[in-house]
């Protein structure tokens, strides 16, 4: 292993679901006391703690989860990314592993989102009186979600698909609805998903309809949980047992973007360029190419984003996507399995723990260790996020040659 | 006649109403919204630019489930105006995947959204079946 190489020495997640009982630091502390544990190390070999939590933003999480698992007075970095806050959480441990500023890094990500409901939307009423008074970058006299498209995250995922659909063609209701039956049959085998159900495709079309085309089983899971991930460099790793060494997951290519200026973003984010982008990085990073992987686990915060990042991770060609998904490509048995951990329409999605989260399901089945789920003899893995506004992250993962 | 006033800033009312954008002097980017500076090649200055009436729908999605207050269902869609991408609702046609499709023609039309205690009107925008 070369001195300057990533590697995940630990990782865990716990499972995700309703944790009524727990607060947000009492699940990031859970995850990061077991990453801690798998990796074989304290908080006394850390160097640099990088905690994201969205939705409490501001309230200094990681001095927080330092009060409940060791506070050493090393840097700490609350980061805030949208859905990609886990994925920037990691990258920035790596980054100061990267740099030689820190030995040893954590990341930490939590949330807590069960029952909260639609999310985007709404916007700010009048302040008082009744009168209409432009305010704000449009000069808006009223809120514009409703009258003038959608906020809704639902409803902005739905036109993302549908937009997909105007440019190639060939989707449908039943397409996108397909999708989800496969990601929810997927969940069965993973007993850390919020939800282990496994839907017909009539009872996908005809449950609750959210935004069209996405029912309520097409959309990602609020709920609660963490993930927490200990990193190093290959320098440190030398020295370390040969168990640690064995269990260690390479960190092939880890990236960040954001969303690259493209004529139509104002009225609809494009989640597309930057994960292209990070995609065309993240391969030329690792040195491997789409056909190498043996699992992807990519953001499907709703039924009608997974098919567009077919195409935009270049598992497909360009166009291609709603061929290849028909093909059988993305089940389990098939060439790619895509979110064989039941994706976030039924493992969920606590928000800063996602990103961490996909890659613990990758690093998974890279050590061996997914039991019935197990994707068999898998090598090379990637996992992507994406947060609206927009951030995307994606890390390449390849087992260790021990 | 009772005064009115548009929704938003960009929609300019009279005999032909239509959207207006601030379009970058320098690589003709369109924004909708006030801008510190271009996006795409970071210039500071703008015109305003009249956005076409008719478009083509090139993406859609039927709300049927919003925040509080937000009359459901409706159809959101992202316009084709002749080459500028615009958002507005689809309206003067039923919400549903019967009726809306990818490709039709669209074209802007203007209704209340009701009137002030002084009296001002509010107008908004949408894009009915043309």
């Amino acid at each position: 292993m070369a001195s300057d190489d990533i590697w995940i020495l630990g990782i865990a997640m716990t499972k995700f679901g309703k944790h009524s009982d727990k607060d947000i630091v009492d699940l990031g502390s859970q995850a990061a006391i077991a990453a801690l544990a798998d990796a074989g190390v304290t908080m006394a070999d850390i160097g640099i703690l990088a905690a994201g939590n969205l939705m409490g933003a501001g309230a200094g999480f990681g001095q927080q989860l330092q009060k409940q698992i060791g506070q050493t007075g090393i840097p700490v970095f609350n980061v805030a990314n949208a859905c990609a806050t886990g994925a920037t959480a990691l990258r920035t441990a790596i980054m100061a592993v990267k740099a030689g500023e820190a030995r040893m890094g954590l990341a930490v990500g939590a949330e807590k989102l069960s029952g909260a409901g639609l999310l985007g939307g709404g916007g700010t009423s009048k302040k008082s009186g009744n009168k209409f008074e432009p305010s704000g970058r449009f000069g808006s006299v009223m809120p514009t979600d409703g009258r003038i498209g959608t906020d809704t995250m639902p409803g902005t995922f739905a036109q993302v698909g549908m937009e997909y659909g105007h440019k190639y063609g060939g989707v449908s209701f039943e397409l996108f609805a397909r999708i989800s039956e496969k990601n929810h049959a997927h969940s069965v085998l993973n007993p850390m998903a919020a939800y282990q159900k496994r839907f017909t495709l009539d009872e996908i079309m005809n449950d609750m309809m959210i935004a069209y085309p996405n029912t309520r089983p097409m959309c990602s899971a609020n709920c609660d949980g963490a993930a927490a991930a200990v990193v190093t460099s290959g320098e440190v790793l030398r020295t370390l047992s040969v168990e640690q060494q064995r269990r260690a997951v390479k960190v092939s290519a880890s990236v960040l973007t954001s969303d690259p200026y493209q004529e139509s973003c104002q009225v609809l984010p494009d989640v597309n360029t930057l994960t292209r982008n990070a995609a065309i990085i993240a391969y030329e990073q690792a040195g491997v190419s789409p056909s190498d992987l043996d699992l992807v686990e990519l953001h499907d915060c709703f039924a009608t984003a997974e098919l567009v990042h077919y195409d935009n991770l270049m598992l497909c060609p360009e166009g291609g996507a709603v061929d290849f998904f028909m093909s059988g490509a993305t089940w389990r048995d098939g060439s790619t399995p895509v979110n064989v951990s039941g994706g976030l329409e039924s493992k969920g999605h606590p928000i800063a723990a996602t990103g961490i989260a996909n890659i613990w399901e990758v690093c998974h089945h890279l050590r061996n260790e997914a039991g019935d789920r197990q994707i068999k003899d898998a090598k090379v893995g990637l996992a992507h996020v994406i947060g609206l506004g927009s951030a995307c992250g994606i890390h390449i993962l390849e087992r260790s040659g021990l | 006649m009772a005064q009115q006033i548009p929704h938003v800033a960009y929609l300019e009312l009279g005999d032909s109403p239509h959207l207006v954008a601030n379009e970058c002097t320098t690589c003709g980017a369109r924004y909708f919204d006030r801008r510190n500076a271009c996006a795409k090649c970071f210039n500071n200055d703008f015109k305003k630019a009249a956005i076409s009436q008719d478009g083509i729908l090139k993406s859609f999605t039927i709300v049927a489930f919003a925040a509080p207050g937000v009359p459901v269902p409706f159809v959101a869609g992202i316009i084709d105006c002749n080459g500028t991408s615009v958002r507005g609702n689809i309206v003067n046609c039923d919400p549903t995947p019967e009726k809306v499709s990818l490709g039709m023609k669209v074209r802007l039309t203007t209704f209340s959204l009701g009137t002030d205690e002084d009296g001002t009107e509010a107008i908004g925008f949408g894009f009915a079946p043309a």
